[in-house]
């Protein structure tokens, strides 16, 4: 399917880029009016999937992140966020709920709220060459939707 | 990271504000901490109510305050929960943990 829209960011994996990145994806979201629990999840999702790189893909240095946000035909959103870091050994472990290599200060249920706040996720990680997480929102068209 | 705390007989009320994601909570967690220590409420209300975003991160956050409270036998409550932030908590499951008001 061809996406209507596109846009890709690139930034470096500082903390202080999670805040950029999910006023970027509902920025463009907006295009689709949606309403303000459906741009509240997507900013939610967008930032734990830009924490999971910053905390976890480059642990030690400094990486980059691209944030590509796509439009497709009848509201869908698809939102990816991938890093060229240290990837997941174990992809299936580190979507379970409470399950953190982050020490007490993460909780451990980053996939969990990207999976609720989400129509669909995927992941896609190589150790050492980093990893691709894919999101996907339907958001349902109002009566003055998009033209 | 703006806290404000506030006590009243042996409760003490820390109203947290602005957004609560990763880059904020080191910050929020260590005047937690440092609140808590000073003060060793036998109550503690975290105030939601200046909340406008929050992710994962807050999750940490108020577990941590749980963890910190529970250590010297007190209790842990979160009020004033705006709608985004409950979302985050409900889909964690923090409500068998920690009541809300």
């Amino acid at each position: 399917m061809k996406a209507i829209d596109q846009v890709t960011v690139v930034f470096t994996s500082r903390s202080a880029n999670e805040g950029f990145a999910r006023s970027c994806a509902a920025c463009f979201a907006a295009q689709l009016d949606p309403t303000l629990d459906e741009v509240a999840d997507i900013k939610t999702a967008v930032s734990e999937a830009v924490t999971n790189a910053i905390v976890h893909a480059y642990p030690d240095r400094l990486g980059k992140i691209t944030l590509r946000l796509r439009l497709y035909g009848e509201g869908w959103l698809e939102l990816q966020v991938k890093d060229s870091g240290v990837g997941i050994p174990d992809v299936d472990k580190a979507r379970t709920p409470l399950f953190t290599t982050g020490g007490e200060e993460r909780s451990g249920m980053g996939f969990t709220i990207m999976e609720s706040f989400m129509d669909g996720l995927k992941v896609r990680s190589q150790p050492g060459k980093g990893t691709a997480v894919t999101m996907r929102k339907r958001i349902a068209r109002r009566a003055a939707g998009p033209k | 990271m703006p806290i404000t705390v506030a006590s009243k007989d042996s409760g003490l009320t820390i109203t947290l504000s602005g957004e609560i994601d990763h880059h904020a909570a080191r910050d929020m967690m260590a005047q937690l901490d440092q609140a808590i220590a000073e003060r060793v409420p036998a109550r503690l209300t975290l105030d939601l109510s200046g909340v406008t975003f929050m992710d994962s991160s807050g999750i940490a956050v108020l577990l941590r305050a749980l963890r910190q409270m529970e250590r010297h036998g007190g209790s842990l409550r979160a009020a004033h929960i705006p709608a985004q932030a409950r979302r985050v908590l409900d889909a964690a499951g923090v409500g068998r943990l920690i009541p809300f008001d």
